[in-house]
């Protein structure tokens, strides 16, 4: 069992784009780390370095004790499960699950014994004489996944494998990724741009843009103490309310929106207020007014969207908030609902460097 | 077919006609003189023909000459193929890693598919000419009496020689597009899982090229069986004594140069079933084992 | 990744040398005087008698009976390749449309009949074919030329299938427009097989340009021999002629037959290369 360490870690292509640009990280042996961001952030190509597949322009990357460098793919001791799943079309299942223990000289038996075995715990044990193109997207998965378990290698490394599966399926096996991870108790890196995803399967959770990592911590602290504006925004469904404001030394203002409760803010700076949809709430004594525009209804909860009254964006248009209420919660549209929320819930970034105040 | 046509009307008879009619006035109904005229035997002058039945068929075949040729198509339409094949692979692999100069190298090797048989043919006689050819005197140095007007695996060399460079270019080209139509996923799938770039070839992209295989395969052995008849008649002209002669160029030399016009005709006839019977084997057996 | 190894570099300029130098050494040595070439054999750079052998090459008749220069033999090449490309061109879209987009009785059975014709090449009925050109007056003719070759099964090929990928809805959104059946080929199908038919038309002159064995035995006078025809002419005055072997005049026919039909190849490289491709069945 081994951990994962990058230190100092650099990619810069031929062309001089920088796509990391300083990536340090300690993963412990048998942690799921979520590397999660929008698209183009580089969390993919972070991923491929530390598979191999993309070379290494500056810093280290260990597995174990190891540095692993100038180490080739195929002897790091990783296995990868691709987002287009890349099964060898010309093999059978049992073929595409043999193939790499076949080029490392396993035993035949032994191969056969750890083929099975696998099939069975992903429940493809009736495929393995199929063929890829005979089986179904999720089928092609766990086929995707038991080539990469019969490796039984040190790191498990997972590229947006469930991106291409229909939205049931994506849920049942993100929880049985994360069942067979804890079962397995084999270091993963796991890579996605959903954030729900990243949410529920990430033991830590490293947000990653633009070639750097933002934070990295539990899921949960990120999503109560976000270090910075993108982090907040980021993680979270609904996303977060951003109302941008300023201080005048009492109270955030925007417009004719007035917000008490905040000290220790720097006047004249421009910032932005963050809010959660489900710290807001109705109540008469709130401090500001919103515009019923749509009610969404989950089934468990309801989202109400509207626009803030007395406040408009950069662009002169309605700011848009989303409040997240249960499902007996059914206003009318185009009715006044006042809100309210607890300050000390409620974040405070600064607009130009995104860092977190409050 | 598509699930949306037109319905009767004259109209597609109109369309398919042109390529029809020509079809039949230039192909069937020569095809079907072919067949009728190898049944035919003529006189000296050409002026009457006797019905001889199968007798210009057992003639031919069982002539010497005639299985000369047939020997040299076998072995010829063999090594041109394979030479080529593996050459052209070669070509397309290495092309296919290098990222710089690349475009030069792909234009350098590809443009050899434009220039005709016979043109090549005399370039490679050119260069093998005792006054001036350069490869003449080469081959001489390299302690081979080489001379290809004389000696029957000279010629046969300087025949092969230029035949597989030309077709070098156009199995490129197909196996270029055919190793770019690899799922890079499925590539790098392989890095992670065999160190051997040797080994990773043979089992995950040559399996993967057979169906370009297969089909190079196809307009190979029709490139060596016909097209290669530029290349000879410009070269050897079938010498020495028929040694370099394929069963085409035999076709061409008895029914224009010889005026035997029903031993011609059935040699035709029996290439064409030769070649019939080529493809429907290629076809049955290994087409099914070549697409995924 | 890494680097490319300096083994590919090797492998593939040995490759390109190996199918350059040939060409090259023709070119340098066909700008050479014939008494050079004579004295030192084949030449690796270029002379100084390019205009003068070129010049005399092309508008000087040459040829066994003097009566064509290679001027003249071009103009026939162009016109074969470029009658050829089309009229293939033409004659395929029609049969290839007919084929995909009709329900027709005898749809099955003439789909076929052309099928046959690529297991009928040109030397398995050379004879017959040569004798029904005679009979029907078109020997010497540009007609009894080009129209043989332009009905074989290639180009229905290439544009059945090419047709089989346009989407149906097209066809059935056109319908419910009121296009007929030659509207919808016009109007719509065939903008939309642009650069399906740009690409066959390059690989079809080519083809034209470089047959070889029809005008051969067609083509009795010397002023309608192709350049490609010419070659073999060469080759009979290299064997046969008392002369002083022009050498240099033989390189110079066998640049300017191959120079053409390359260039086309090389400028329209990419569609050249796409429509070769989609030929795949």
């Amino acid at each position: 069992m081994s951990g994962v360490k990058l230190k100092g870690v650099r990619k810069v292509y031929p062309n001089g784009a920088e796509a990391i640009r300083g990536v340090d990280m300690d993963i412990k042996s048998g942690e799921m780390i979520v590397f999660v961001g929008p698209s183009g952030c580089g969390k993919s190509t972070l991923l491929r370095m530390v598979a191999g597949l993309e070379g290494i322009s500056g810093g280290d990357i260990s597995i174990g004790d190891r540095v692993i460098n100038d180490v080739s793919p195929s002897e790091r001791d990783v296995a990868m499960v691709f987002q287009n799943y890349a099964l060898y079309p010309h093999m059978s299942v049992r073929g595409n699950m043999s193939y790499g223990l076949q080029n490392r000289k396993m035993p035949k038996a032994e191969i056969d014994q750890k083929v099975t075995d696998a099939a069975k715990m992903l429940k493809i044990d009736a495929y393995l004489d199929r063929q890829p193109n005979e089986l179904s997207g999720g089928q092609r998965q766990r086929v995707a996944m038991g080539r990469a378990i019969v490796r039984d290698p040190q790191v498990f490394l997972f590229d947006e494998p469930l991106s291409n599966l229909d939205a049931k399926l994506r849920v049942q096996m993100r929880i049985e990724i994360k069942k067979l991870q804890r079962r397995m108790n084999v270091t993963s890196i796991y890579v996605t741009h959903d954030q729900t995803e990243a949410m529920t399967l990430a033991d830590r959770l490293a947000v990653i843009n633009n070639g750097l990592v933002e934070q990295m911590g539990a899921p949960m602290e990120l999503y109560t103490d976000p270090k910075t504006l993108f982090v907040a925004s980021f993680i979270g469904a609904p996303q977060i309310n951003l109302i941008p404001v300023k201080f005048d030394g009492s109270t955030l203002n925007c417009g004719s929106l007035k917000l008490s409760g905040f000290s220790g803010l720097p006047e004249n700076t421009e910032l932005v207020l963050g809010v959660r949809p489900d710290v807001l709430a109705p109540n008469n004594a709130g401090q500001f007014k919103m515009r019923v525009d749509l009610v969404e209804q989950h089934g468990g909860e309801n989202l109400v969207y509207g626009a803030l009254d007395g406040v408009t964006n950069d662009d002169g248009d309605e700011l848009e908030i989303c409040m997240k209420a249960g499902k007996d919660m059914l206003p009318d549209l185009d009715s006044n609902l006042t809100l309210n929320f607890d300050p000390s819930t409620a974040f405070v970034f600064r607009k130009d460097t995104g860092e977190r105040l409050i | 077919m598509k699930r949306v046509q037109f319905e009767h009307s004259p109209i597609p008879y109109l369309f398919i006609a042109p390529q029809i009619i020509i079809i039949v006035i230039f192909f069937l109904w020569p095809a079907g003189q072919a067949v009728y005229q190898s049944f035919l035997l003529e006189d000296a002058f050409g002026l009457s023909s006797k019905f001889v039945w199968f007798r210009n068929y057992s003639d031919t075949i069982f002539s010497a000459a005639w299985l000369q040729a047939f020997g040299f198509t076998i072995i010829f339409s063999t090594i041109v193929t394979f030479l080529s094949l593996g050459l052209a692979l070669l070509l397309a692999v290495k092309a296919n890693e290098v990222i710089r100069g690349a475009s030069t190298y792909k234009t350098m090797l590809m443009w050899a598919y434009a220039i005709a048989p016979p043109v090549a043919g005399l370039m490679g006689n050119l260069m093998f000419n005792p006054l001036i050819g350069d490869m003449y005197v080469f081959m001489n140095s390299l302690g081979f009496d080489f001379d290809h007007k004389l000696d029957a695996y000279d010629a046969s060399f300087v025949v092969i020689l230029i035949s597989v460079w030309k077709q070098v270019s156009v199995n490129f080209i197909f196996f270029l597009s055919g190793l770019q139509g690899i799922p890079k996923g499925v590539q790098e799938a392989a890095v992670l899982d065999c160190k051997s770039s040797f080994r990773r070839f043979w089992t995950i992209t040559f399996p993967l090229l057979a169906p370009t295989t297969f089909f190079l395969m196809v307009i190979n052995i029709t490139y060596a069986f016909f097209d290669t008849f530029g290349i000879i008649d410009t070269t050897t002209q079938g010498a020495p004594g028929g040694a370099t002669t394929t069963l085409v160029f035999k076709v061409f030399q008895d029914g224009f140069r010889g005026a035997d016009i029903g031993g011609s005709s059935a040699q035709s006839v029996v290439l064409m079933l030769l070649v019939l019977g080529l493809t429907v084997i290629q076809f049955r057996f290994i087409e099914k084992k070549v697409h995924y | 990744m890494n680097r490319t190894p300096i083994s590919t570099h090797v492998i593939l300029i040995c490759g390109a040398i190996f199918m350059t130098l040939p060409v090259w050494v023709a070119f340098a040595t066909s700008t050479h005087s014939a008494e050079t070439i004579l004295r030192d054999g084949l030449q690796f750079w270029p002379g100084g008698h390019f205009i003068e052998t070129y010049n005399e090459v092309l508008f000087v008749a040459g040829g066994v009976m003097k009566k064509v220069t290679a001027m003249e033999m071009l103009k026939n090449s162009l016109i074969l390749g470029i009658g050829f490309a089309v009229g293939k061109v033409i004659i395929s879209m029609l049969a290839a449309y007919a084929i995909v987009y009709f329900r027709f009785r005898l749809a099955v059975p003439l789909f076929w009949v052309i099928f046959m014709t690529l297991l009928l090449p040109l030397e398995v009925r050379i004879i017959p074919s040569y004798k029904v050109v005679a009979d029907l007056g078109m020997l010497d003719t540009r007609a009894g030329l080009i129209i043989p070759l332009i009905a074989s099964a290639t180009g229905t090929f290439f544009f059945r299938q090419f047709f089989k990928s346009v989407p149906d809805e097209l066809l059935e959104a056109a319908r419910l427009d009121g296009a007929t059946a030659w509207g919808f080929f016009k109007d719509i199908l065939v903008p939309l097989s642009k650069t399906m038919i740009a690409a066959i038309l390059i690989i079809m002159f080519v083809v034209g340009w470089n047959q070889y064995l029809w005008p051969l035995i067609m083509t009795t006078k010397e002023e309608n021999y192709t350049l490609v025809i010419g070659i073999k002419q060469i080759y009979q005055v290299l064997n046969e002629g008392g002369e002083l072997p022009q050498f240099q005049k033989a390189f110079a026919l066998t640049i300017l037959a191959t120079l053409p039909p390359v260039m086309v190849v090389l400028v329209f490289q990419k569609w050249f290369v796409k429509g070769l491709v989609e030929s795949e069945k």
